[in-house]
């Protein structure tokens, strides 16, 4: 079982260094959503036996990160006719290089803070850490709003990671509250694009603070 | 007598190499191809030929294509084959190892750089440039390999890699395994870095170095390039199919077939990709190493 979790977060490192590296948004979007399906399927890993209630879960997890998330996206995309490429303000090869480097500082994180229970040892926390930071970095380096809500998922998602392998018994009001959140969070910034765009023909948040005249 | 066998094979058999690659593609093609043995016809044909030197060039030019055969045919001796252990072996061996390809990439690019041409010293510069971009990937692979089996030469990582590796450490093995390829088909000019069949300028790396060589020095660099893939595609198959036997032949047969699987393998992925564009490749050779370095990461922790 466990060396089936590494594997699922080795693909969970592996889609975010391509996010970093990626220079179209739709394709951004496709990574996020095998990440959100791959993610999906832990709790099903993760746990010991297969029940009802870990069933719904999963099944709830994969459509709402996998299939409704990138269509909200990509609507948004469509619907204010948002270009291409990403524009970031820190190169691409860049990116992948702090992504390694913070990778290096969560393995290093992780290592200072033991976990109890029985995922102690697996890659969890390290990949968590690491989602939270480059989500982070995403939403700090990328010029358009809508990197920065694919940011804002992947920071949702590290701590998905985290809470599915560590705590196996999530209270499943607070997993569905979590996940609402964010459906309402993507949901309202989908819009947000739309009127940012509609407003001042553009999506560029850093000049959002220039006034128009 | 045992460990003689490798290089005997590999002085052998390397050019086969590029006889199966290009049956490949021409397979893949519709075409009938070449025959399997083209490459050995070829080496006769140019070793028979005269040779002429420009006269702006100086020994440097000329020392390119020997040392462009002999650093390989030593890196040949350091890699274990099917269970038979290496010629040479000591702690430390995988860093000449990668090395010795640096003093090969050395001496060709200063036999380019001799010759004065604009041309050859644009293939130079390129060349140095991805080689700058495969050198990490292939030390971080390496690194990552030793760290698994506790082992600092070739001959002792090689050997002591067991399918079982495979079981308990899958992840951090296919990663290596990912990093090394692309080191594979970089260091090699494959498709997705150059093309070895174009004469166009814009695409050229490797090919626009040796263009000035003629008849003997060429043909050595061609045995040069196919003991290189023969030496790189050693490690690889060592990695991917690490099957040891008590008798000799086994081991043996096992990997030629990984080595002929291997050359099948590139000649699928040029038939099936188009070249990169030359703005692209870093960012695969950076994909490299980011799989190396996290294989180490992965066995670190």
């Amino acid at each position: 079982m466990s060396s089936w979790i590494d594997g699922v977060m080795v693909v969970l490192i592996l889609t975010n260094l391509a996010l970093l590296g990626t220079s179209r948004i739709t394709v951004c979007i496709r990574i996020i959503a095998l990440q959100g399906v791959v993610l999906g399927t832990l709790p099903m890993l993760a746990g010991e036996e297969v029940t009802l209630r870990l069933a719904l879960l999963t099944t709830a997890t994969v459509l709402l990160k996998g299939v409704v998330f990138p269509w909200l996206l990509l609507r948004a995309m469509r619907k204010a006719e948002i270009q291409r490429e990403v524009e970031p303000y820190v190169g691409y090869i860049l990116s992948v290089m702090v992504g390694l480097l913070s990778l290096g500082g969560s393995v290093w994180l992780a290592q200072g803070l033991p976990l109890p229970g029985p995922m102690a040892g697996t890659l969890a926390l390290p990949v968590a850490l690491f989602m939270i930071f480059v989500g982070l970095f995403t939403i700090c380096s990328r010029r358009k709003a809508i990197s920065q809500i694919l940011g804002y998922i992947v920071v949702e998602n590290g701590m998905y990671a985290f809470g599915a392998v560590i705590l196996d018994e999530v209270p499943t009001l607070v997993e569905l509250g979590v996940l609402l959140d964010v459906f309402v969070a993507v949901f309202v910034m989908g819009v947000a694009i739309y009127h940012i765009r509609r407003e001042f023909d553009h999506m560029d948040v850093d000049q959002l603070d220039t006034l128009k005249g | 007598m045992n460990s003689l066998i490798h290089p005997l094979l590999a002085l052998l058999l390397a050019p086969l190499l590029l006889g199966i690659i290009n049956r490949t593609k021409a397979l893949f093609a519709g075409r009938t191809g070449q025959p399997l043995l083209q490459a050995y016809f070829d080496l006769a044909k140019l070793l028979r030929k005269g040779a002429v030197y420009s006269e702006t060039t100086t020994w440097v030019f000329r020392a390119g294509p020997i040392v462009g055969v002999a650093a390989p045919v030593v890196a040949i001796a350091l890699i274990p084959f099917g269970g038979i252990p290496a010629l040479l072996n000591f702690p430390g061996d995988l860093i000449l190892f990668a090395y010795l390809f640096g003093l090969m990439r050395f001496m060709t690019v200063a036999a380019a750089l001799d010759t004065g041409s604009a041309f050859e010293g644009m293939g130079a510069s390129r060349e140095v440039q991805f080689s700058a971009l495969a050198e990490p990937a292939l030390l971080l692979g390496l690194a990552a390999l030793a760290r698994l089996t506790g082992d600092l030469s070739l001959s002792g990582i090689l050997g002591s890699l067991t399918p079982q590796d495979w079981a308990h450490a899958a992840p951090a093995l296919a990663l290596v395994t990912a990093g090394l390829l692309v080191v594979y088909l970089a260091e090699n000019s494959r498709i997705p870095v150059d093309d070895p069949n174009t004469h166009l300028e814009l695409t050229m790396i490797h090919e626009v170095m040796v263009l000035d060589h003629g008849g003997p020095d060429f043909g050595l660099i061609l045995y040069g390039a196919s003991l290189k893939l023969w030496a790189l595609g050693a490690i690889l198959t060592g990695v991917v199919l690490p099957f040891h036997d008590e008798r000799l032949w086994p081991g043996i047969v096992i990997a030629l077939g990984g080595m002929f699987g291997l050359a099948v393998f590139v000649g699928v992925v040029e038939s099936s990709m188009a070249r990169l564009r030359l703005l692209r490749v870093p960012q695969l050779l950076v994909a490299a190493m980011v799989l190396s370095a996290l294989a180490l990461v992965l066995l670190m922790r």
